[in-house]
């Protein structure tokens, strides 16, 4: 018996019946996102609101204690100079990770993301998955950043892929899911649209574009599809699912072109980092120098600014 | 056939009753009005149908009917139809011959006209699945689209055909329509009609599927305004226009947009009178977009 | 599929502030006199009126009013250059085009802040649309001037002499591009009419002329409004019109011009369907929606003023519309954020509103969005009326504003029957996931522009032109050559 026949709250959405794609249609509306320009107030405040929505984000295989707590102290120290910034939402490390963060980050209100389930393959045993899962919540990560088992998913396998994230969601307890979809290994608009509908029914809270090892990983294509798919699950059920796309989004004017989409496609409920993240390691520093800039009208030197 | 008279016949021959085509059918006219069609010596030829407006707007109904389902039949077919018309024709060449002498032609001129229609409908056979290549496009826009240009028959098509060439010029005006999937009412030349009417018993005999070519005949003063007026006609080909005729021939059509053609001074006889470019004059250009993405 | 219980909301929160398109850059004189013979001249009875911004209702300038006198003269300034013109060697008319489509470049801000200053469209529209189209049918037909006998098999070219081109005030500088590219290209001369409330890049582009060292008279613009337009239709030395404007108009024009030998083309109104199966990409159909009905306030020929819509996916398709709806900008056209930019003129504003009346007294439902609009000059909200049928007037009649109706279909044959219930035949949308039904579909409606899973594209490779009443001819790619050619055996 599969899990999702026993989870009567979730449902697998038939996969032939998920609206389709037009690629030249997303690119020409993403294209015109990119005509709006945001200056002067609107600015300053989409700055500051994109700090707040920032996953401030170290996975390497290079990670080290020392690294994850100078990264906690960048979250927490964002740029002292400047008062009355917010904080970023989160940092986003890995399972083994997360106890170092607990402790450097406290009770500051910076969330502990962690990715797990064999992140960034998948390709490992649901029972490997679930107990990497488990270990990151019990040592204090609030946030999961599962991957799919996109190999299932592409080989049709999408009842195997429901119900892992569906199991994967139990193992959350009161954390939240984000549940990357590696749009970058999914090949089509169309496959990203059923993969975002597929995770939102199986429980995700939260849907992500990419693990950041995969190119390309997020685009505003992507994320405007993955946009839709939230709408229109909103739409039909009433439950707000959060988006996160993480992967080179390095600089402000795209992650503002970022926001604009995010405006204009699910409206004002979703403009806080409670429905919205970027997963970005460099995005932070950007957004800083602009507000400097904004604030001063002196153009900025990365050199003045925490590298972390 | 009618016979002149003055000469002395073996026996009474059997006179042929010239009536109209439409909807694939052979009517008297409506209105039962006809005029008489004599000979250089004043003899009877036949009675020729005085066709009314009311024929016109039978005729234009049996040609929107057939419009669609003509246009839908591939090229392939209606040069097979085509071409089958010329087989029909080259089968009585010597009653058109016939006919064209009785209307005042010399023996050799009529056998010629006779021939010369009957290779002007194989001329526009062939062109039936060629035409398209020639005139359309394929177009390299800057976007991310695939963008082709096609041509589409323009609809039902009002012809007022030439008056000195009663069956080359009728012909040489009706093939091009017809073989790019219009269909039309005819007007036949009021001098030398006899020709237009067998000419639709060959239609008849080849299969062409019923209103795809409507033959009325008449006077062309009172139906050239009709013809330019009505309301479901696309487009109107008028021959031997003078500037009156012109002018009130294109001011009736701009009440609902025709596209005129008016072929004045062509040489139908002549080879060079015969180009793709009479298909094209009654054709639309349609241009089509789609994406390409993945 | 129901209309969804959820909505969203797209009031307050974070906002766009004003972010001005500076118009420093930007030369407007006082007083424009009409280009005649290469030369700047006053009008013959010293006449002008003014052009306003339609945003602000102030003046922009004063423009030369042309009276049969001054076409007369414009007709022997460009029958005097026609002898050169049209003996050039081919490959040196092209490259004057060649560079007017590169001065065009160049001047390209300048040219886009005039466009939305006079005609009220959004800056980002005349900045990434109008201007770069003109400026890339310049460069198309550049190159076709000495080619001309490859695109008529069997045909041998001559230009016609002088053309006589009478454009209309919704793309000003776009359409003087189309109409005066493809006819200098197969060596004729022209005079050249704006309309009269969108004159002033056509002034512009005369300047632009000029600088380019284009031989005096090849191209004359006369300014003015429907009288001179008739001077040049009624002139006997003018051999070809070229007319964009609206069927009424485009009517008189044929009538004018029966029994006169002159070559013409005709660009007409419309009433294009767009039609959405319920196995179209949904979110790409409803932009599709957007771009077709509200790009250039709805003042397009071939605008998707009605939308069919499968009854199926209906209630999701229209709430889906009305969400965007909530997210497009109404005001300044100079503003890069604006969607929608100003009526183009009081008399236009006035026929739209007339239009929503008349939709309202029929029974239909109106829902317009939401926006604030600014308090001078002329705007409309973006506007959808439901509930319609064939029979209702707003389904029927070009509104020429943004104003859409929105009728329901079960299936592919009604879709069908309900496009084409029309004398109009310019354009259509289709929207389906379907190839086989693409195909079916584009050919089913009878319009010369079929966008298929798109909607409202340009190109100067692509032909444009209506079946039916929506016009006479092509504009545009090599099938658009033919207006301005005599092809002989």
């Amino acid at each position: 018996m599969s899990l999702s026949a026993v989870t009567s709250t979730h449902k697998l959405p038939d996969m032939s019946r998920v609206p389709t794609v037009d690629e030249v249609g997303v690119n020409e509306r993403v294209a015109r996102f990119q005509t709006r320009s945001i200056k002067s107030a609107s600015k300053v405040e989409a700055l500051k609101l994109i700090l707040s929505m920032i996953d401030l984000t170290t996975l390497e295989g290079q990670d080290t204690p020392g690294k994850v707590r100078q990264l906690c102290q960048k979250a927490l120290h964002l740029h002292d100079a400047m008062p009355g910034l917010p904080h970023v939402a989160a940092v986003c490390v890995y399972p083994t990770m997360v106890k170092v963060a607990k402790k450097a980050l406290g009770n500051s209100g910076i969330n502990i993301a962690s990715v797990a389930t064999a992140f960034p393959s998948g390709q490992a045993p649901l029972s490997v998955k679930l107990d990497d899962t488990r270990m990151a919540v019990a040592e204090g990560a609030n946030e999961i950043d599962m991957v799919i088992s996109r190999g299932e998913f592409l080989a049709g396998n999408y009842g195997m892929v429901f119900d892992e994230i569906v199991a994967i969601k139990d193992a959350c307890g009161d954390a939240h899911l984000k549940v990357i979809l590696e749009t970058g290994e999914l090949g089509t608009l169309d496959r990203v649209r059923q993969a975002s509908e597929l995770a939102m029914h199986a429980g995700a809270d939260f849907i992500k574009t990419s693990t950041g090892k995969i190119q390309p990983a997020a685009t505003m294509q992507v994320t405007l599809v993955m946009l839709q798919a939230i709408r229109d699950y909103y739409a039909a059920t009433g439950r707000m699912v959060g988006m996160k796309p993480a992967g080179g989004i390095a600089h402000s004017k795209l992650a503002i072109h970022y926001l604009v989409m995010l405006r204009e496609t699910l409206g004002k409920a979703w403009m806080t980092p409670q429905w919205f993240r970027f997963g970005a390691s460099s995005l932070a520093n950007d957004v800083l120098m602009q507000i400097r800039k904004q604030a001063t009208g002196v153009y900025q030197s990365a050199d003045y600014f925490s590298k972390d | 056939m009618a016979t002149a008279s003055g000469k002395t016949a073996k026996r009474l021959a059997v006179a042929k009753t010239y009536k109209i085509f439409i909807g694939g059918q052979f009517p008297r006219t409506e209105s039962a009005r006809y005029y008489t069609l004599k000979d250089r010596q004043g003899a009877v030829i036949a009675n020729i149908c005085r066709s009314s407006r009311k024929d016109f707007r039978n005729a234009m109904v049996a040609a929107r009917g057939a419009q669609d389902g003509w246009a839908k039949a591939s090229a392939y077919l209606r040069g097979q139809i085509l071409y089958r018309v010329a087989e029909m024709l080259e089968g009585r060449r010597e009653q058109f011959s016939a006919e064209l002498k009785l209307q005042g032609a010399a023996m050799r001129a009529a056998d010629k006209e006779v021939d010369a229609t009957i290779d002007r409908l194989v001329y526009f056979a062939g062109w039936a699945d060629k035409y398209q290549q020639v005139f359309s496009s394929v177009n390299p826009v800057a976007s991310s689209h695939f963008n082709f240009s096609v041509l589409e028959p323009t609809g039902v098509v009002a012809i007022l055909a030439p008056e000195a060439s009663g069956l080359l010029g009728l012909i040489s005006n009706i093939a091009p329509v017809i073989v790019g999937g219009n269909t039309c009412v005819a007007l036949a030349s009021e001098s030398m009609p006899l020709c237009a009417v067998s000419f639709a018993e060959v239609l008849h005999a080849a299969d062409v599927p019923p209103g795809v070519v409507n033959i009325l005949t008449g006077y062309r003063s009172e139906l050239s305004g009709q013809f330019a007026s009505h309301m479901d006609v696309n487009a109107i080909i008028y021959c031997d226009g003078d500037q009156q005729t012109d002018k009130a021939v294109q001011v009736a059509a701009a009440d609902n947009i025709k596209r005129v053609l008016r072929r004045t001074d062509v040489s139908w006889a002549d080879e060079s009178s015969q180009h793709p470019y009479l298909v094209r004059d009654t054709q639309e250009v349609k241009t089509t977009w789609h994406p390409i993405g993945k | 599929m129901a209309t969804p219980e959820n909505k969203l909301a797209f009031d307050g929160g974070w906002q766009y502030s004003p972010a001005p398109e500076s118009t420093d850059h930007v030369s407007i004189r006082k007083k424009y006199e009409l280009f005649i013979g290469g030369e700047f001249v006053a009008p013959v009875q010293g006449k002008y009126f003014d052009t306003i911004n339609p945003a602000t209702e102030e003046r922009l300038s004063r423009v030369g009013l042309a009276s049969a006198g001054d076409v007369d003269k414009a007709v022997k300034a460009a029958r005097k250059a026609y002898a050169g013109w049209s003996r050039l060697k081919p490959a040196e008319r092209g490259k004057y085009i060649f560079r007017i489509a590169r001065m065009l470049q160049e001047r390209s801000r300048e040219f886009a802040a005039i466009e939305s200053l006079d005609g009220g469209k959004p800056i980002r529209e005349s900045r990434d649309v109008d201007v770069p189209l003109a400026a890339a049918h310049f460069f198309y037909y550049a190159g076709w001037a000495d080619k001309l006998e490859y695109a008529f098999p069997g045909r041998k070219v001559k230009p016609l002499g002088v053309a006589g081109q009478i454009i209309p005030w919704n793309f000003p500088l776009l359409m003087a591009a189309w109409k005066i590219a493809p006819a200098l290209a197969c060596g004729n001369t022209v005079v050249l009419k704006p309309a009269e409330t969108t004159p002033l890049t056509a002034m512009k582009l005369a300047e632009l002329i000029a600088d380019a060292g284009v031989p005096p008279g090849v191209v004359n613009i006369v300014t003015g409004a429907g009288e001179t337009g008739a001077a040049i239709v009624n002139h006997p030395g003018v051999d070809k019109i070229a007319f964009t404007g609206s069927t009424d108009v485009g009517r008189i024009i044929q009538k004018a011009l029966a029994g006169s030998n002159k070559k013409y083309t005709l660009e007409l109104g419309g009433k294009a369907a767009n039609i959405i199966f319920a196995d179209a990409a949904i979110d790409q159909a409803v932009e599709g929606i957007v771009n077709g009905i509200f790009f250039n306030q709805g003042h397009v020929c071939c605008a998707g003023s009605r939308l069919l819509v499968q009854e199926s996916v209906a209630g999701a398709v229209i709430q889906k519309l009305r969400e965007r709806m909530e997210t497009l900008i109404v005001g300044d056209p100079l503003d890069k954020n604006t969607d929608i930019g100003a009526i183009n003129s009081k008399q236009q504003l006035e026929t739209i509103r007339s239009y929503l009346a008349i939709g309202q007294e029929e029974g239909a439902e109106m829902f317009q969005s939401s926006c604030p609009i600014p308090k001078r000059g002329y705007w409309c909200r973006p506007t959808i009326f439901t509930g319609v049928s064939q029979s209702n007037r707003v389904v029927q009649e070009e509104i020429f504003g943004p104003v859409l109706a929105i009728q329901t279909f079960r299936t592919f044959d009604e879709a069908v029957t309900k496009a084409n219930n029309t004398p109009y035949g310019l354009s259509g949308g289709v929207w389906t996931d379907k190839g086989s039904k693409i195909f079916k579909m584009t050919q089913s409606v009878r319009a010369g522009v079929v966008w298929a899973n798109t909607f409202n594209k340009f190109d100067p490779t692509s032909p444009f032109g209506g079946y039916k009443e929506s016009g006479v001819g092509r504009e545009g790619g090599m099938h658009g050559l033919d207006a301005y050619l005599k092809l002989e055996a």
